[in-house]
């Protein structure tokens, strides 16, 4: 299970990716923004990507969609955590396609339950 | 500022008695058909209107002045490169918190990945050693095995010793990288007072060019401008008072399963 971890705050990549390999993921890469995360997702066979969406360059919404939009990554599974609240913005990334929304600030837990929840549908 | 606060609606109670003295003079004259009188009085009312006008327009010159020398944006004058370097200074400052936390974070998590370890080790060491204890409590153990057990037991209570050393002093560190809120909390403050004054003369400006245009009769065309979210915009503050944003992640879970997630 190899996975992408995009946020522009390097600590926050530190504590996705720290919890990440609580819970048994170990195998994660890092990127600072869409721009950079999109050539490595389309490269890197990747299985599971988290995104925040508020970054400079390409944010993680048009990342999702860009996602959504290649041929070869369009089913790839895509967990949002944001800060970003508003209800119009869950309602956008979830028609955009996205698999799981978190917001910022989250619990171990919370990111835990999503991420299960998320393999558990695709299985 | 505060004279045109307290003219700028109705006009010098000299003026309103000289307007109705007029005023009614005028109408007397057009009923009894004195025109020519009539003419001169709507001149003289119209002077008395212009004449207002301009005291009014000096007035509000005067207090724009006001205002922008408190913006201290003055360029001839040198205050203009203090008044400027307030604005670095406090984005200076702001960075300087965006430092401050992201290095007090990253020192934590140094400390946490750090101790994680030892606790994981700690636990498993425990346990294992549990396990054997218990056989030997069921006198399943060997001669040679208990005489392992015997040594592992004497270096778990060393290690336990220093590995809680080693956690306590990691703890303690952890506590320490928390002094960042002091500092930060006070740049914070500060900038929070030069962003209220900022704001407190801006309005003033905007209180000025409002009178301006009453005086004026000029009407702003002013576009509604509906924000895109697509880009993000951030956290939500005092999202507990409003509809349009979730309140937490039951929210978010409720609004998703109600679009069939």
């Amino acid at each position: 299970m190899k996975i992408l971890i995009v946020d522009d705050f390097s600590t926050m990549r530190r504590i996705i990716k720290n919890l990440l390999r609580d819970l048994g993921f170990t195998n994660t890469d890092e990127a600072d923004d869409g721009n950079t995360a999109l050539p490595m997702l389309k490269s890197g066979k990747y299985d599971f990507l988290v995104t925040d969406w508020n970054m400079p360059g390409m944010s993680g919404f048009d990342l999702l969609k860009a996602v959504r939009a290649d041929e070869n990554l369009k089913t790839l599974p895509v967990l949002m955590v944001t800060a970003e609240a508003k209800r119009d913005q869950i309602v956008a990334a979830a028609q955009a396609g996205v698999n799981g929304y978190v917001v910022k600030p989250f619990t171990a837990a919370v990111l835990k339950e999503k991420i299960e929840k998320i393999f558990e549908r695709i299985q | 500022m505060s004279d045109s606060k307290k003219n700028h609606r109705g006009l010098e109670p000299e003026v309103t008695e000289k307007l109705q003295r007029q005023a009614s003079e005028l109408a007397e004259s057009v009923d009894a058909g004195d025109y020519a009188k009539a003419m001169t009085l709507i001149n003289e009312l119209s002077e008395v209107r212009d004449q207002s006008l301009y005291r009014e327009v000096g007035r509000l010159t005067r207090s724009l002045h006001e205002a922008i020398r408190n913006f201290q944006i003055d360029p001839r004058n040198a205050e203009q490169q203090e008044a400027l370097s307030k604005m670095t200074d406090a984005s200076d400052r702001l960075e300087y918190v965006v430092q401050m936390t992201g290095e007090a974070a990253n020192r934590t998590m140094d400390l946490v990945e750090e101790t994680m370890p030892v606790a994981n080790a700690f636990r498993e060491e425990a346990a294992s050693l549990r396990d054997e204890w218990q056989r030997l409590r069921r006198r399943e153990m060997q001669p040679a095995e208990f005489r392992e057990l015997y040594g592992r037991i004497d270096r778990f209570f060393v290690s336990t010793a220093s590995d809680a050393d080693t956690m306590y002093n990691n703890l303690s560190e952890i506590l320490l990288a928390q002094d960042y809120q002091d500092l930060t909390g006070q740049v914070i403050q500060k900038v929070t007072a030069l962003v209220k004054e900022v704001e407190e003369q801006m309005l003033s400006l905007v209180v000025m060019a409002s009178h301006v245009d009453q005086l004026t009769g000029t009407v702003h065309q002013i576009e509604e401008k509906e924000e895109s979210a697509e880009k993000g915009v951030g956290p939500q503050i005092k999202a507990d008072e409003r509809e349009d944003v979730v309140s937490g992640q039951d929210d978010v879970d409720d609004l998703l399963s109600s679009l069939g997630f």
